[in-house]
């Protein structure tokens, strides 16, 4: 009896893996295809549709169908809107330009073998994996205008103490410095990787031709590396258009809304005023926003190729 | 005597260049670490303060030099039930991970096996949207069954991390099996699926380790899922520092406290496993 069970269990194996072989290239990927549907694909249909919806959660009556018009309010009537794009635009631009150039540099600096060059990297990687939240909190405390270390070690070079995240023209920019701790360390690896793979040949042709280190760095190095550089950026400014933790744990979109980006604006339509319909169309905005800017920034790549 | 000196102004222009060399190397260490101590002070000063005590902390100018206490520590454990949230970030992240890997390295294998590039773009979309997309629907859906404040709840939420990250990884790592194995494998009566598990699977172990501590991260890092979809029972770490500081403004030591204890366990493993991590990272050029 358990000998005939045992058969026919293996044959029903032997059945599943025959079914598998029949079909390999589609059976592999379904669990995730499936899986990625369910948690990704519908919930963002989902929230296109809500987007058409005018609805307060604190409103009995649920989803009304409007149409378009929360797209037309977003980008006709909302001003607060129309700001945040502003910000995040100007947030996203500056801390993605100091980080590639400050990345660059360290990764030319890094780009050699040296007595514990394992360790530096391992400890530059440490502010890119860091739980974002608990060092937003450290730089709150470093910031803080009267006690906070920034202001004492400015002070010991001359520079005033400054308000940091309580002065509106300065949030931004302090968030900004954060951001740059945090993800220059992501250039400099993506960087590292790409310099370690240019090819020796041009170098020493060119040195031989007389050509200074200079020269090499703008006529070899740069041109040779601009596919890791678009590849830095890409993600770079994928990632800072979408910054959440944060600019919502140092400063929650203040003071005022000096602070508030696109994705904090989406948040409080949605998590704080409860207007889920309103809020599911800023976010929608907000992923054809960076939808865009990658498509353009992934051209400009095949283009500069 | 004309061969004395030719000699000795040849050893000095070799001394001379040592010299020259220990010089450059000297100040190469000084660049190396004038860059990294800014990206390191945050780090000391986060331990600093977390030894603190209270009057310490409000000491000016800054203390770089007092008697450290323990006490905040002891603070975090006493004030919230630190412990019980630690077991909740580490249950999601775990499942979440172990799902998005069991999920994804085969869909990471077929895609590197059969070209499946359409596959490896859709895959990219997560990369692209922001997580607040997800989670306005989420949160609906959720409410809706009344499952907000479930481990269940973040699990599927932190799905969307872990699983197109481990299969965009996994990709390049499956790429780099050789396909001679696997045929001759196949030839020797191995059926597919014995080829993922017994062949290609051992090989790209380097990258399911890096894979897996990376999702593992990431998921642990998480912020805004947990902010909405947890609640007392299932609230994760971030969540709970996050809270800790708006309930304890001034307790500085404290909050220090707790921050190093949620980003300790995630820089341990960084140094753990960086040398599975720097390809990883690099390869995947993907951040949570």
């Amino acid at each position: 009896m358990t000998g005939r069970q045992g058969v026919e269990e293996r044959w029903r194996l032997q059945a599943v893996s025959t079914f598998i072989d029949a079909h390999p290239a589609l059976l592999f990927p379904a669990p995730a295809v499936i899986v990625l549907s369910a948690v990704m694909i519908l919930p963002l249909l989902y929230n296109l549709f809500m987007s058409l919806h005018e609805w307060y959660l604190t409103n009995p009556g649920g989803p009304q169908f409007i149409g378009l018009r929360n797209y037309a309010e977003i980008f006709v009537k909302d001003e607060n809107f129309r700001q945040s794009i502003w910000r995040t635009l100007y947030f996203t631009a500056l801390a993605t330009t100091i980080e590639m150039a400050l990345g660059l540099g360290i990764a030319l600096l890094l780009n050699r073998q040296f007595k514990g060059h394992q360790v530096v990297r391992t400890l530059f990687m440490l502010p890119l994996m860091a739980t974002p939240t608990a060092m937003a909190l450290m730089w709150v405390l470093m910031y803080n205008p009267t006690l906070g270390v920034l202001n004492y070690l400015l002070g010991l070079v001359g520079v005033p103490p400054q308000e940091w995240l309580s002065n509106v023209h300065l949030v931004i920019p302090s968030l900004v410095v954060v951001d740059v701790w945090q993800n220059t360390p992501f250039v400099v690896l993506v960087l590292l990787a790409g310099l370690s793979s240019l090819p020796v040949a041009p170098y020493e042709s060119a040195r031989i031709d007389g050509a200074g280190t200079w020269q090499l760095f703008w006529n070899i190095t740069l041109p040779l590396l601009r596919p890791a550089i678009m590849v830095a950026v890409l993600f770079r400014v994928i990632d800072t258009l979408k910054t959440f933790d944060t600019i919502y744990v140092m400063t929650q979109g203040g003071p005022g809304r000096a602070s508030e980006t696109i994705n904090l604006f989406a948040f409080r339509s949605g998590f704080v005023n409860l207007h889920m319909g309103y809020a599911s169309a800023v976010s929608v905005t907000l992923a054809m926003m960076v939808f865009m800017v990658s498509a353009i920034l992934i051209r400009m790549r095949r283009l500069a190729e | 005597m004309t061969r004395m000196a030719a000699v000795a102004p040849h050893q000095q222009r070799i001394r001379s260049r040592m010299y020259q060399r220990a010089l450059s190397q000297g100040a190469f260490y000084v660049a190396v670490l004038l860059v990294i101590s800014p990206f390191m002070f945050v780090f000391f000063w986060m331990v600093l303060s977390s030894v603190k005590t209270g009057v310490d902390q409000t000491a000016w100018p800054p203390l770089f030099v007092f008697a450290p206490t323990l006490d905040n520590y002891a603070q975090v454990f006493r004030r919230v039930p630190f412990l019980a949230y630690a077991m909740n970030s580490l249950v999601v992240s775990v499942g979440a991970t172990g799902l998005g890997l069991l999920f994804g390295l085969p869909c990471a294998y077929s895609i590197a096996r059969w070209k499946q590039s359409k596959l490896a773009v859709a895959i990219l979309v997560s990369r692209i949207v922001p997580w607040i997309s997800f989670l306005i629907p989420w949160y609906l859906m959720f409410s809706l069954i009344g499952m907000i404040d479930t481990y269940l709840a973040l699990i599927v939420t932190h799905l969307i991390i872990t699983m197109p990250f481990a299969i965009w990884i996994m990709i390049s790592f499956f790429e780099d099996v050789p396909v001679e194995l696997e045929e001759a494998a196949l030839i020797d009566g191995c059926s597919r699926l014995g080829v993922f598990l017994r062949v290609a699977a051992p090989i790209a172990s380097p990258g399911i380790i890096a894979s897996a501590i990376l999702s593992l991260i990431f998921s642990w890092n998480n912020f805004i899922f947990s902010l909405i979809l947890s609640g007392d029972k299932t609230m994760t770490l971030p969540v709970t520092v996050f809270r800790f500081m708006t309930y304890e403004e001034l307790n500085w030591g404290g909050v220090t406290a707790a921050a190093v204890l949620v980003a300790l366990p995630v820089l341990l493993l960084t140094f753990v496993i960086q040398r599975y991590l720097v390809k990883g990272l690099a390869l995947g050029g993907v951040k949570g």
